[in-house]
């Protein structure tokens, strides 16, 4: 295909997802100096590897090279975040001891929201932006994240479990709604 | 449905992947408990919290208009002299960089056609095998077993070793069809990954080191020596494949 021909093709294909790549990349570097960065050059990849793309997901495809490329980068500028092992716990996991009306005036407050998440462990919170932001199936996250469809799962439950204890913190434990 | 049945479903109801069957059952049970409709609705809130708008960080404009001008002056310069091999390395990761040229790698972004349309059928393969669940016809990890198996079903004998000294333990192998004639497959495990390694007579010269030829979100990786032609297959990580590459050759 002719260079220009490419590169139409991507604008129509793979550009229309920028924003869900750079809500990622925010997301993950947790500024948006560094998030531009990783966008940019996930998108430059994605370009240089297009030639290659036979999917017909082009967002979970654009978003796999972004989730690449920030791991990339985080090896190369920062010292490693806190790692969770994670084994195979039971996914029986939501938490039904904080009192509903507390954790939903908790839940309007966008501030308190996004403070929650950010400060969720990485592998946690890239699975929340996926399921939640991006609509993705457990299937979609396992392979765009490169593990089993059950680490989906229980990263998933574990990351709502602690969202909701920390937006609930304050409550006493088996507070029944 | 009791509730230890019951309290798993949830997540997998209200993020769609719940079968239809066990949905009625667990609509049936959050009519009937208290408790567990009070865990459905907070995670309920809970979804629809994290999914608002607000919380959405869209691509600021200049970045559309930067990532734009930039990919225009690529095709208007051409992006595939020595800068973009350069811009490649440079934007790669250090470590697989590195290992690049430790293996002195060439990424060949003007790959002919032919390549890459082999490359494609090369991952078609892999992905086949494991769709269909057919990764292999012998399944065995001494190489005494599998090479001699392929006598008889090919006209030419497949080099085999087993690696699992190195982390890559040979599973098995099967036959194949790859490039219009009966290939050779043989299969290798790296930890819960699998990697189709086909193998098959060429002739031309060596093509030697290890070629990269990134299709698909896959990474094979492609060789030639002694009049055969090799294509390394695999989700592994391009690093990882290239070491089992390098370790299969024994270098």
């Amino acid at each position: 295909m002719d260079e220009r021909e490419r590169l139409k093709s991507f604008e129509q294909t793979v550009l229309p997802h920028l924003d869900a790549a750079y809500n990622l990349a925010r997301w993950l570097a947790g500024n948006d100096h560094d998030a531009r960065d990783v966008a940019q050059e996930a998108s430059l990849r994605a370009f240089r590897f297009f030639a290659g793309f036979r999917g017909d997901n082009a967002r979970v495809w654009l978003l796999t090279i972004v989730r690449n490329t920030f791991y990339t980068w985080l090896r190369k500028n920062r010292p490693p975040e806190t790692t969770i092992e994670i084994g195979d716990e039971a996914l029986a996991v939501e938490d039904v001891s904080v009192n509903a009306d507390v954790l939903n005036s908790r839940l309007a407050d966008v501030r308190l929201v996004r403070q929650a998440i950010e400060e969720l462990p990485v592998e946690f919170r890239e699975i929340v932006i996926l399921r939640e932001m991006e609509g993705f199936s457990y299937k979609e996250i396992a392979e765009l994240a490169d593990v089993p469809i059950g680490t989906v799962m229980s990263r998933l439950a574990r990351a709502r479990k602690q969202l909701q204890q920390r937006l609930g913190a304050e409550l006493k434990p088996g507070g029944q709604p | 449905m009791n509730c230890p049945q019951a309290r798993p479903l949830i997540a997998l109801y209200a993020d769609g992947e719940l079968d239809a069957a066990r949905i009625l059952e667990l609509e049936q049970h959050l009519r009937d408990c208290p408790t567990c409709a009070a865990a459905w609705n907070n995670l309920r809130n809970l979804k629809k919290t994290v999914k608002q708008d607000a919380l959405f960080f869209a691509a600021p404009t200049e970045l559309r208009k930067q990532l734009k001008a930039e990919l225009r002056s690529q095709v208007e310069t051409g992006p595939r002299g020595i800068l973009g091999i350069w811009n490649w390395l440079t934007t790669g990761t250090t470590a697989v960089a590195a290992v690049c040229l430790a293996l002195l790698l060439i990424v060949t972004l003007n790959r002919p056609a032919a390549q890459e349309q082999l490359a494609q059928e090369v991952v078609s393969s892999h992905v086949r095998a494991l769709m269909a669940n057919h990764a292999l016809d012998v399944a065995s990890s001494d190489q005494h077993t599998v090479k001699p198996w392929f006598d008889g079903k090919l006209d030419f004998s497949p080099p085999v070793k087993d690696l699992a000294a190195k982390d890559f333990p040979l599973i098995g192998g099967r036959l194949d069809y790859l490039d219009g004639r009966a290939v050779a497959a043989l299969v290798f495990q790296h930890r819960k990954h699998v990697i189709n390694l086909f193998v098959w007579p060429v002739a031309g010269k060596d093509l030697s080191p290890a070629t990269l030829m990134p299709i698909q979100g896959y990474n094979p990786v492609h060789w030639s020596e002694d009049g055969m032609t090799f294509w390394a297959v695999s989700d592994l990580n391009e690093t990882e494949l290239l070491e089992f590459a390098q370790d299969f050759r024994g270098n």
